[in-house]
């Protein structure tokens, strides 16, 4: 089966999601980053979903979980490149995913996660 | 309606001079004297089209069937021409003309196919009457439809125009909202707004509400919406100019501002969003 | 009002639903409707696709393109013939959620459309969502 590629940038997980996703790809992701986050003992991971046209409710959930778990096993997340079509389409869905750390695209993304890391 | 043969034989056997005098009457009444917005062959070459068209639905199977293939084809070409005659700026009269100045070529060939036969005739003409009305009320109704969709278009244009978003620093945008906010606008301008931090890469938004005289329920949430989307892409909002007053309506609406940072003018704005951008200011 | 057109898809599988979604990015994009009214629809979709499949057991999803005058629309019709919902008026209050989402997926997708519409009983689900241009 297709999965989401993970990639391994120092001590951050890269994982760029370019294609659109059917629940059990998301799960698949949600699997594949938490064991990877636990296999590297990465301290940061970063979603790309600048390619992603939407983003329902199931998805923003499983986005949402997978900040979740890597809070827990010690790796703080952030979703970076929403598009702005998809973000006025998920709050008026009622989604608004608190907890999770945005960023407008993968080089700011890294640039707040060593800023978090190094106050931490 | 049933054409009868006559009508199908006053199209094919007068085609030629159906089209002579139908296009004769049609430019001189383009060309008296107002701008001239479309050329004579164009004009004949449409004309030639649709008597073609007209002549396969009557001569068809089913000349009565408005779902025919023939029928759609005519419907197809009027709505086409009546289109492009409405975003060049005929009047709907000049439109309508098209049609209705056909009657009386296709009267004349329909007495002499009808010989001495009064009846015939009466009936015919009759016929053809409620066929070419409803031909002329296609066209007319398209070119209706088509003026709507060009007003509502510049309409668009104009809102977005009217609420340009600024470049204050780099890295800082600011929408200064003026008059009064109703939904329809707050949701271009909102989109717009988001689209341009995208386009930019700027990572704080300043939406600038002091010259908005006040704000209802709909507006204060179309705000909170703007607001927690910019959070989702991975930029910051700061809305600016809240006066005494629209913190009351917006307390009292019950409107959950938690989260969203708001200072009382632009310039406290602009500091705080420098501060955060990593600049510095100095005397 | 006109209908121009109209389809179907089957919702079947989690492919099927990915396939209905981009049947109706493909359908409002050519509707000529403005990329968040298209994202919206495809999003309204997506959820509703998703409840056809995982609580009724699997239906079809069926398509027609609309106009109105001026307007264009696109009308989306999810049936299926599963067990129906208990309490609609519950789940179509705004917040709730049947903790796996089924409450969400109703009340979200009904935000993002123009014109919202379900009739439910034990045997089988029927949701009506139109978006004009």
């Amino acid at each position: 089966m297709e999965r989401i590629p993970i990639l391994r940038i120092g001590e951050f997980l890269l994982a760029t999601i370019q294609v659109d996703m059917h629940d059990q790809l998301a799960l698949q992701l949600q699997d594949d980053l938490t064991k990877a986050i636990q296999r590297h003992g990465a301290k940061g991971v970063l979603i790309d979903i600048s390619a992603l046209e939407m983003v329902d409710s199931f998805i923003g959930r499983t986005i949402s979980d997978i900040s979740n778990m890597g809070r827990i096993l010690g790796a703080r997340t952030v979703l970076v490149g929403m598009q702005p079509a998809v973000a006025i389409t998920l709050v008026e869905l009622g989604l608004s995913l608190p907890g999770v750390a945005t960023a407008l695209d993968v080089d700011r993304g890294m640039t707040m996660l060593r800023a978090v890391l190094a106050d931490d | 309606m049933a054409p009868s043969a006559t009508m199908a034989n006053s199209l094919q056997k007068h085609h030629k001079q159906l089209l002579s005098e139908w296009v004769k009457h049609l430019q001189s009444e383009v060309a008296d004297g107002r701008k001239v917005r479309i050329s004579p062959q164009e004009l004949s070459t449409q004309a030639d089209e649709f008597l073609q068209l007209l002549t396969d639905v009557v001569t068809g199977a089913n000349p009565d069937d408005r779902r025919s293939a023939q029928f759609k084809a005519l419907q197809g070409f009027l709505e086409n021409m009546s289109r492009s005659r409405a975003q060049q700026g005929f009047t709907s009269a000049e439109t309508a003309t098209f049609i209705f100045s056909f009657k009386q070529p296709l009267f004349a060939a329909l007495r002499v196919e009808a010989g001495n036969d009064a009846n015939l005739l009466a009936n015919e003409i009759w016929n053809a009457t409620r066929l070419l009305d409803e031909l002329g009320l296609i066209t007319v109704s398209t070119y209706q439809h088509a003026r709507e969709e060009i007003i509502s278009r510049q309409q668009q244009e104009m809102l977005e125009l009217s609420t340009p978003v600024v470049k204050l620093w780099e890295g800082i945008l600011a929408l200064p909202m003026i008059g009064t906010l109703d939904s329809a606008r707050t949701q271009v301008v909102m989109e717009s707004l988001l689209q341009k931090i995208v386009e930019t890469g700027s990572q704080i938004a300043i939406i600038d509400i002091t010259g908005v005289p006040t704000v209802d329920t709909l507006v204060a949430q179309h705000l909170l919406k703007t607001v927690t989307a910019i959070r989702l892409m991975g930029a910051d909002c700061i809305i600016s100019g809240v006066r005494p007053q629209i913190a009351q309506t917006i307390v009292h609406l019950g409107v959950d501002l938690a989260g969203v940072t708001t200072k009382a003018n632009l310039a406290d704005a602009l500091a705080l969003a420098l501060k955060r951008t990593g600049n510095t200011l100095s005397r | 009002m006109d209908q121009i057109a109209a389809g179907e898809e089957p919702l079947r599988s989690q492919h099927d639903i990915v396939m209905a979604r981009q049947a109706v990015r493909r359908l409002t994009r050519e509707l000529s409707f403005s990329l968040v009214d298209q994202t919206k629809m495809v999003t309204a979709a997506s959820e509703l696709a998703r409840n056809t499949l995982i609580y009724g057991g699997g239906g079809n999803m069926y398509w027609y393109t609309l106009r109105n005058g001026a307007k264009q629309g696109l009308r989306l019709v999810f049936s299926d013939q599963g067990p129906g919902i208990p309490d609609l008026e519950l789940a179509l209050t705004d917040g709730w959620t049947s903790g796996t989402g089924l409450g969400l997926g109703l009340t979200g997708a009904r935000r993002l459309v123009n014109e919202f519409d379900i009739e439910t009983s034990p045997a089988g689900t029927r949701v009506t969502i139109v978006r004009w241009s």
